[in-house]
């Protein structure tokens, strides 16, 4: 499988900053990436980040594109996608 | 590129339902496929190759993994990524399988049903465990392959298993400046376990090759982190052996004791499981006829010993009345292995005690130590603190509180995995005509 | 407990644990006995809700009196029962519903319970995820929610607070003339209370009660997606006839911020197994009314049994084929809200006292056609 040399980039928003990630990542990964450690609040309200790294945990919960609770870890970046942390997701 | 089952597909009906594209799956499917069985993979990620194959589109695997999957997507199955299989029942024209795909609902119609679903990590609570910055040991692993960045931060890996060492050689690849790695288990319980990977010289070299990688950094037996520090997120962690305790700063804590098989879907279709993994026999077959369960999910053994069940279960599938000797041989040998690996790191007694009455162990549900440990079983602790009844249904807690206070699974149900009601109220496979039948046999082009 | 108790209570459910509570208060040496654990049965699998209900002039009357005791013990119930004073919405499809809305609000007046008629409009300023096209609905606004399992512990930490105690995990093998057999256990008391909710035929031959299966689903944390307990008028028809099944559209929002949706009745005997058909059913009756939680994440199944009776009513008092044995149960889908007046009922006829409200109706005997062997 040919190893790709320079990784394309595409634009999200995140926390309605537009950013440039690498594309094929996580949103996870990505959000860890841009120095992100609070992903979500906690019931008792306690910053939370991923855990699992592979949809089990639900630490990792964003939302995206308005839909809440969605699994970061599992969901790859793409073009004009919006993300929103640290809300009650 | 292995054919995906088309976007507007509703019912697929096959002859083998493969779950999970892990090695295990993959080596399954493969060879249902290439002995003319029609065979549907369901993963819950975008690539095939589960957690141990992870890589990013485009991105670099290794060259068993590289073949393996070549060889899937020449082999004739299909496969559904990003889905889980939410519900699972028998009717008379074999196994329903529920899954969901990305919020869509997908019926799969199988005769068989082969379960590859793997392992998840075995988290003990301990102080300071739910800051930003600690994950677990297989978490940094999945997000280091999924574009994640470690370079430049001070790294701590603790907990059990050679799982460690391959994380810790791709975290020192990857720029991560190792602080330690700390290893539960006693030196003398490696020292041992290592002395008899000469039996499995796969092994052996895979190690070696990992010792050498990261040389710099601090490798400890008999040690473990008791506590994790900082406000907001981790700055530092405490590393004690027992008798002495001692600060490391730290910008990430990579910490798991062991691997935990998924046997969810396996109980719900009624398969016994014993010390929490799927009982199969030599053919991986389980106790519920026409369902095999290969890999991790029948007892963690690694990769190699996942593959070799894998080609046993397709062959199995594949009416093959003969298997190769060499093939029962290797998966012997691997199981072995695989037992002596289990026994050196087992859990050591002294983790009881890490996690205090404050720590929190339901992180779904913020639920503390003290307002568990003195129920009489899971399903007590459930009904009157709500630990484990949210989201991640049990899974990240359950088996920790089941090492530290000796309970009992509880019942398992649908849906498996948290499911849109969209999903879960659909009747697609009610509606009677498959959308989508899989017509080829083994060699043609796939569609 | 070092003399004999006065009352053995058999089952720590909601209702087995009211009764324990009024007893107990009445001065009474009680000793509940639970083959699990307290509230873990039917009580663990119901909606938890708190509402008045008007199938018929005696379940309106038990459901306000018990209501409104509800609504006295409210602020001394600890923070985990989880109490939340969100009403009722009776909702109407149309407009012959919403005469039947009016109806209601006349008759529940007459007990003195306030409801008011909201129209269209305030619906679904009310409730902006109802669907649009509604005629209407009844506000009851005196309706709660509580977290049944905790809610059963509560009244049994008040029992023991007047020196009830509580053995769980003990089977009851049999009930005898004034005596309990649990095993090579023989307990002897005054009164036997069995209130094993749909098991009391188990222990008392020919009680006729029922099992009648539910399915609930709950979904994930969604604060604000509803905020009364939400149910089509057609649940009364659901829960008052006894056919095969059938489905009724109930939302409610838990404390959490998580939804739960209901409501199925099956009459299948002791199968748990979840029917898919029939969540599908209950699920796709619930879009009907609120389509926005066609994407709201579903964590959970479950089902659970009611104790079911031929007249939807409960049995409250003596039992008269043993001496010393009175049941209290046969709820249905009531029991959490009618547990604190059937245990003060059973404590007043116990007493000799005057009821709050008339008991005939729910007299065991009513059901037990000729006394005599069984």
């Amino acid at each position: 499988m040919a190893h790709a040399a320079v990784r394309s980039e595409v634009n999200i928003t995140v926390n309605d900053k537009l950013v440039r990630v690498t594309a094929g990542t996580t949103v996870a990964s990505a959000l860890l990436n841009l120095g992100i450690s609070s992903f979500r609040h906690s019931v008792s309200g306690e910053p939370r980040a991923p855990l699992c790294g592979m949809g089990v945990c639900f630490e990792c919960r964003v939302t995206i594109d308005s839909r809440a609770h969605q699994r970061s870890c599992l969901v790859p970046v793409a073009e004009g996608m919006k993300v929103v942390t640290a809300s009650d997701a | 590129m292995t054919p995906h089952v088309s976007a507007d597909a509703e019912i697929v009906v096959v002859d083998v339902a493969v779950i999970g594209a892990g090695p295990g799956g993959i080596a399954a499917a493969t060879c249902a496929a290439e002995r003319g069985q029609r065979v549907v993979v369901v993963d819950r990620g975008l690539n095939a190759g589960g957690q141990i194959w992870r890589h990013v589109s485009g991105g670099h695997i290794p060259r068993v993994a590289e073949r393996w999957i070549a060889r899937f997507d020449r082999s004739g199955a299909k496969w559904i990524g990003g889905a889980s299989v939410v519900d699972a029942h028998c009717a008379a024209s074999g196994f329903v399988l529920l899954v969901d795909a990305s919020a869509r609902a997908i019926s799969i119609q199988a005769s068989s049903i082969i379960l590859a679903t793997g392992a998840r990590e075995l988290f003990i609570p301990f102080e300071g465990w739910t800051l930003p910055g600690v994950m677990g040991i297989g978490g940094a692993q999945a997000l280091l392959k999924s574009g994640a960045s470690f370079a430049g931060k001070r790294v701590v890996i603790a907990g059990s298993g050679p799982l460690m060492l391959p994380v810790a050689a791709a975290m020192s690849r990857a720029g991560a400046r190792l602080v330690l790695v700390a290893e539960q288990a006693s030196r003398s319980a490696v020292v041992r376990f290592a002395a008899t990977l000469w039996k499995t010289p796969s092994i052996l070299a895979q190690a070696a090759q990992y010792r050498v990688r990261f040389l710099s950094a601090s490798y400890s037996t008999g040690t473990w982190v008791s506590a994790a520090h900082g406000f907001g997120r981790l700055d530092s962690v405490t590393v004690t052996d027992g008798r002495r305790a001692r600060r490391e700063l730290a910008d990430f804590l990579c910490t798991g004791y062991g691997l935990v098989p998924n046997v969810e879907l396996a109980r719900l279709l009624g398969c016994d499981t014993r010390e929490g993994a799927i009982v199969v026999d030599a053919r991986q077959r389980t106790t519920v006829a026409r369902v095999l369960a290969v890999g991790e999910a029948t007892g963690i053994g690694g990769a190699p010993l996942a593959i070799t069940e894998g080609e046993i279960a397709g062959m199995t599938v594949g009416r093959e009345s003969n298997l190769p000797p060499a093939l029962a041989r290797r998966r012997a040998v691997l199981k072995t292995a695989a037992r002596r690996m289990l026994d050196a790191f087992a859990p050591r007694v002294e983790l009881r005690s890490l996690p205090k009455a404050h720590t929190i162990v339901c992180r779904c549900e913020d639920v503390s130590y003290e307002a568990v440990r003195d129920a009489a079983c899971a399903r007590q602790a459930k009904l009157y603190t709500r630990a484990g009844m949210g989201p991640c249904q049990g899974r990240t807690c359950m088996p920790g509180l089941e090492f530290l206070l000796a309970w009992q699974p509880d019942t398992v149900r649908s849906p498996l995995e948290p499911t849109p009601v969209s999903v879960l109220s659909s009747d697609v496979a009610e509606s009677g005509t498959p959308t989508y039948s899989i017509n080829t046999s083994a060699g043609e082009a796939c569609q | 407990m070092a003399r004999n108790p006065d009352a053995v209570v058999i089952g720590a459910g909601i209702v087995g644990a009211a009764c324990a509570d009024a007893l107990a208060r009445d001065g009474m040496r009680v000793l509940v006995l639970d083959e699990s654990f307290a509230g873990s049965g039917t009580t663990a699998a119901g909606m938890g809700h708190l509402v008045v209900m008007d199938d018929s002039p005696p379940q309106l009357a038990l459901t306000a009196y018990s209501t409104r005791l509800w609504e006295r013990l409210a602020h001394e119930l600890p923070q985990n029962v989880e109490h939340e004073p969100s009403g009722t919405l009776w909702v109407a499809e149309d407009d012959d519903q919403l005469g039947a809305v009016y109806e209601k609000q006349r008759v529940y007046a007459e007990h003195g319970v306030a409801a008011d008629v909201l129209s269209p409009a305030e619906v679904a300023r009310a409730e902006p995820y109802l669907r649009p096209g509604l005629a209407g609905a009844l506000h009851v606004p005196g309706d709660a929610v509580i977290y049944p399992p905790n809610g059963a512990r509560a009244l049994m930490a008040r029992a023991a607070g007047n020196g009830a105690s509580l053995r769980e995990g003990v089977r009851v093998d049999a009930i005898g003339a004034r005596e309990v057999i649990a095993g090579s256990e023989r307990i002897s008391c005054e009164y036997v209370i069995n209130a094993a909710g749909a098991q009391v035929p188990r222990l008392t031959p020919g009680v006729p009660i029922v099992p009648r299966k539910g399915h609930l689903v709950i979904t994930d944390r969604y604060p604000g997606f509803c905020h009364h307990q939400l149910v089509e008028l057609g649940y009364l028809t659901s829960a008052h006839t006894m056919t095969t099944e059938s489905v009724a559209f109930n939302v409610q929002p838990r404390a959490t911020g998580q939804l739960l949706i209901g409501s199925s009745r099956e009459l299948v005997g002791w199968d748990a197994s979840i029917n898919r058909a029939i969540v599908r059913k209950m699920l796709d009756r619930a879009l009907d009314f609120m389509p926005a939680l066609s994407s709201t994440s579903t964590i959970r199944t479950w089902t659970g049994f009611r104790p079911a009776t031929p007249d939807k009513l409960p049995l409250i008092g003596p039992w008269d084929a043993t001496p010393g044995l009175w049941i209290a149960a046969g709820h249905e889908g009531l029991g959490i809200t009618t547990s604190l007046g059937t245990g003060q009922l059973l404590a007043d006829l116990l007493a000799g006292r005057d009821t709050a409200i008339d008991a005939a109706p729910f007299s065991p005997a009513r059901l037990h056609a000729g006394v005599g062997a069984h």
